[in-house]
């Protein structure tokens, strides 16, 4: 299929319209509601929601697993109807499962892939090797998937991912289930991927942490929509301002202090959300002790996505990644926590925190 | 930071052959690293051969020689029924973990993710036979090297039909492994009873013999024991290729459709 020039040059990810339609119990349920999206080339962009948002959903469609009920959308130049084999040969794709058989060694999945790839004996053999080594998977290559640990085994699925030295790598949920320590060596090897060829990567997270410090654009997505497409310091700009904390010797002065600078006070202590105020702050300080209003402490926080969800949706994101994680399939190997209650809460997403 | 996408950088297009042959050698790969695997298997058919042939022996009040000679051919059958029946779990393990999700998105062809794990079936198979037909010699089993070969490639041809079936299957039965164990077991002893593998149905009542005629592995059952024998004139040898050949080209049909609409 020949490709348009001007997709070639900006867009590795148009869609219009996407929409899925799942039909459960007699009932449709929208999925993923008319969504809109473009990556350009050479991107790294997170799709935050909670889980069941239509993230997934959206990627699998991306990804021709899942045709949509409804829109049209272009990846890598080509149409994900009209030529599903042109996308499935640009891009890589890592599941929110295990990509590598349990019984296959590491080294033989990597060469699999190759083939599957139409790739050469030598070329995959060259190819599985540098993956191996810069993704530190020297140690087990030859070992079984099933004896690796949580960490290695995604390592496993990004090589496989990348084999073919795809334009565009889609993530889905790359470090849920995973430690702190596994994750953020996840991280790294994410960042070094993108530094060094260029890949564009389009992921899917519910933790804010992820989406904040990994992502140069963060969509939030709720209930199958995009709500918001911005840089993630943009977002808590627009979104959410920083959070102040004053606190008084009563909650009279508190009242006094609220009903002068703006915000909520409660028993002794204000709160008060503004763009730039850590520079508002000793202005307010200076301001409150003229007129007789003495500030014995004060916080400042910058504002976090969480807030950005927060103020888009008015709920916690925190709450409902946690609230529902115990449905992905990684959790399982996530280790038992403390929290591991009524909730279903997985170890990842207080980690998140 | 390289941007444009040059040509090179595009797996090439691949042809079915291609990509089943891809397939067929990451499937054989586990059985190459761990051949034990295979053997390991052959307990089950073993077990019947074992505790089963010498209760055939003293009913039949036959000897040993003779009643091997009737009794291998249906454990040759059996290895292929419970080796490849129960193949699709193995599909059906890889759809819940993520890694056939992996091979869904690589440009494969979806009837070469079906045909070469069914080709792969066929490796264990001809092993087991093999082995099993071997073991059997040293207390009397008479081999015909030529019936025995012919024998495998009616067996192999079979085992990718019932593969096929099974991996269809497991394909419906997606996230509920229990209902892929649930007719799977339903079905594998009444076709092991009504093909005649372990006794003669001739002795039953009508009913059996009808069912049996309509279960295809009657015949491959007794074309079996005419090719082990060596009796080339035994027209139940043509009906046996034929119920192989026909399981084979419905299992791969029904298995194919399924994949292309696999998720």
């Amino acid at each position: 299929m020949p490709r348009d020039p001007r997709i070639m040059t900006n867009q590795m990810i148009t869609a219009r319209g996407l929409t899925k339609t799942f039909r459960a119990k007699g009932q449709d349920v929208e999925a993923v509601r008319e969504v809109d999206l473009s990556v350009a080339e050479g991107e790294l962009v997170a799709f935050l929601g909670p889980n069941g948002a239509g993230k997934s959903t959206t990627v699998r469609m991306l990804t021709t697993l899942l045709p949509p009920t409804a829109g049209e959308a272009t990846v890598a130049g080509c149409d994900i109807r009209r030529d599903p084999g042109g996308v499935r040969r640009r891009i890589g794709y890592v599941g929110q499962g295990t990509s590598g058989g349990h019984t296959q060694r590491v080294r033989d999945e990597l060469h699999a892939q190759g083939a599957f790839y139409g790739m050469g004996r030598r070329e995959t053999r060259t190819r599985a090797a540098d993956l191996i080594e810069s993704l530190e998977l020297g140690q087990v290559a030859n070992r079984q998937v099933q004896s690796l640990s949580g960490g290695q085994k995604r390592r496993v699925d990004i090589a496989l991912g990348l084999i073919h030295r795809p334009e565009l790598l889609f993530l889905d949920e790359p470090s849920t289930g995973l430690d702190p320590h596994s994750r953020a060596n996840l991280w790294e090897h994410i960042v070094d991927l993108r530094r060094e060829t260029g890949t564009t990567i389009f992921l899917t997270t519910h933790y804010l942490d992820e989406a904040d410090q990994l992502a140069e654009r963060v969509m939030v997505m709720d209930h199958g929509r995009v709500i918001a497409d911005d840089t993630a310091p943009a977002l808590k700009q627009q979104l959410a301002g920083d959070r102040v904390t004053l606190e008084f010797g009563s909650a009279t002065d508190a009242a006094a202090a609220a009903a002068r600078v703006g915000g909520e006070s409660r028993g002794a202590v204000v709160t008060i959300t503004a763009p730039d105020g850590d520079r508002a702050l000793p202005r307010w300080i200076r301001d409150l002790a003229a007129v007789g209003l003495e500030v014995r402490a004060a916080t400042h926080r910058p504002p976090t996505l969480d807030d950005v969800f927060l103020a888009l949706t008015g709920r916690s994101l925190r709450e409902e990644g946690a609230a529902s994680a115990s449905s992905d399939s990684r959790v399982e190997e996530a280790p038992p926590g403390p929290s591991r209650d009524l909730q279903h809460a997985s170890t990842g997403s207080r980690d998140a925190a | 930071m390289t941007t444009s996408v040059s040509a090179a950088s595009v797996a090439r297009p691949t042809g079915f052959a291609r990509d089943t042959a891809a397939v067929f050698v990451r499937e054989s790969r586990p059985l190459v690293r761990d051949p034990f695997s295979v053997v390991f298997s052959l307990v089950q058919p073993l077990v019947f051969l074992g505790l089963f042939g010498p209760l055939l022996v003293g009913a039949a009040g036959g000897d040993v020689a003779g009643t091997l000679q009737w009794f291998v051919p249906g454990i040759l059958v059996m290895v292929a029924l419970f080796g490849t029946g129960s193949t699709g779990a193995n599909l059906l393990f890889e759809m819940q973990t993520g890694s056939h999700e992996r091979t869904l998105v690589a440009p494969l062809s979806r009837g070469a993710l079906l045909v070469g794990r069914a080709l792969k079936d066929v490796v264990p198979l001809v092993v087991q036979g093999t082995l099993v037909v071997l073991g059997a010699v040293p207390f009397g089993f008479r081999l015909d090297v030529p019936g025995l070969v012919v024998g495998l490639v009616v067996l192999a041809v079979f085992g990718v039909g019932l593969g096929s079936l099974s991996y269809t299957l497991a394909l419906a039965c997606r996230d509920r492994d229990w209902m892929f164990w649930m007719v799977h077991q339903t079905l594998l002893f009444p076709l092991m009873i009504l093909s005649g593998m372990l006794l003669p149905l001739d002795e039953g009542p009508a009913w059996m013999q009808v069912a049996a005629s309509v279960n295809p592995l009657s015949y491959v059952v007794d074309a079996e024991r005419a090719l082990l024998a060596g009796d080339f004139a035994d027209p139940s040898i043509l009906g046996g290729a034929l119920a192989a050949a026909v399981t084979c080209a419905v299992g791969l049909a029904l298995g194919v459709r399924a994949m292309r609409r696999a998720r």
